[in-house]
């Protein structure tokens, strides 16, 4: 299945040149969560299923809801509105939707082969990565909890804003 | 066959991309966007390198480094939002006069 490889290295790659020349943030989030997408699928091709679907999960779903919900955070404003309708204009979808029309068609095409089986025969399931992740990388993960913890912390800490006392007796009270 | 050249030399070329990506672009948010460019690049050189020596320990690292690129988000995006509520503009070279 090299030429899922290849067309998936293309689309990522394509996506990712897209995304660096947006000028608006939007339209690089299509393109960089399209290339993200496009990883997904070479690591499947890889023989790596369970990082590809954290792949989708974690990386184009949690963290790019980060970066839509702070797109969407700096966009308040009076030029709003006219960005709302910039983005709307149906000639800034056509470039992330044929890149995924293209993933989707190989995804169709594997999966239409018949055998769910990737290029290799032997792929490394979740099974042999969560025993090695909680067999001899034991410390890494407790290392990772403590950096995820630190991050939370960080970021409430960076954006805790001071209200005024009026405004939270009034919200308790009500 | 499996490509284990051609996935690094992706790797190198999204990685590159990243870089560029950083330098060029003068949007705080477009770098935060190449970080996690060239962050996924590094994962994918594991993942394939442990494809080739058939070890799960690359896609181990892997979840590594989306922890820890998930960390980096949530307060580099909280870092944009502070920024942004003090200077009203998400420019580099704007930051660039800070003191301290």
């Amino acid at each position: 299945m090299t030429i899922v490889f290849y067309a998936s290295s293309a689309v990522a790659i394509v996506a990712t040149v897209l995304m660096l020349t947006r000028l608006h943030a939007v339209h690089a989030l299509l393109y960089l969560i399209v290339s993200l997408l496009a990883i997904a699928v070479i690591f499947y091709d890889l023989g790596a299923p369970f990082v590809a679907a954290l792949e989708v999960i974690i990386y184009a779903g949690a963290i790019m809801v980060l970066f839509v919900f702070v797109v969407m955070l700096l966009n308040l404003g009076e030029q709003a509105s006219r960005a709302e309708r910039a983005l709307l204009t149906p000639s800034m979808w056509i470039g992330p939707s044929v890149l995924a029309v293209i993933l989707l068609a190989e995804f169709i095409w594997i999966l239409m082969r018949g055998s769910a089986r990737p290029m290799q025969a032997a792929s490394i399931g979740p099974v042999e990565v969560g025993v090695t992740l909680f067999g001899s990388y034991l410390i890494g993960v407790e290392l990772a909890s403590m950096l995820l913890l630190g991050g939370l912390v960080g970021a409430y800490h960076l954006g805790w804003r001071k209200v005024p006392k009026t405004e939270v007796t009034h919200a308790s009270h009500s | 066959m499996l490509p284990i050249r051609e996935g690094f030399i992706l790797s190198g070329i999204l990685f590159t991309l990243g870089l560029i990506g950083v330098l060029v672009r003068r949007n705080l948010v477009f770098a935060l966007m190449s970080i996690e460019v060239m962050l996924n690049a590094a994962g994918l050189a594991f993942v394939v390198a442990g494809t080739r020596w058939r070890q799960p320990d690359g896609q181990v690292v892997f979840l590594f480094i989306l922890a820890m690129a998930a960390a980096e988000v949530s307060v580099g995006l909280a870092l944009v939002l502070e920024l942004y509520h003090q200077y009203k503009s998400l420019d580099t070279d704007a930051i660039s006069r800070m003191r301290g």
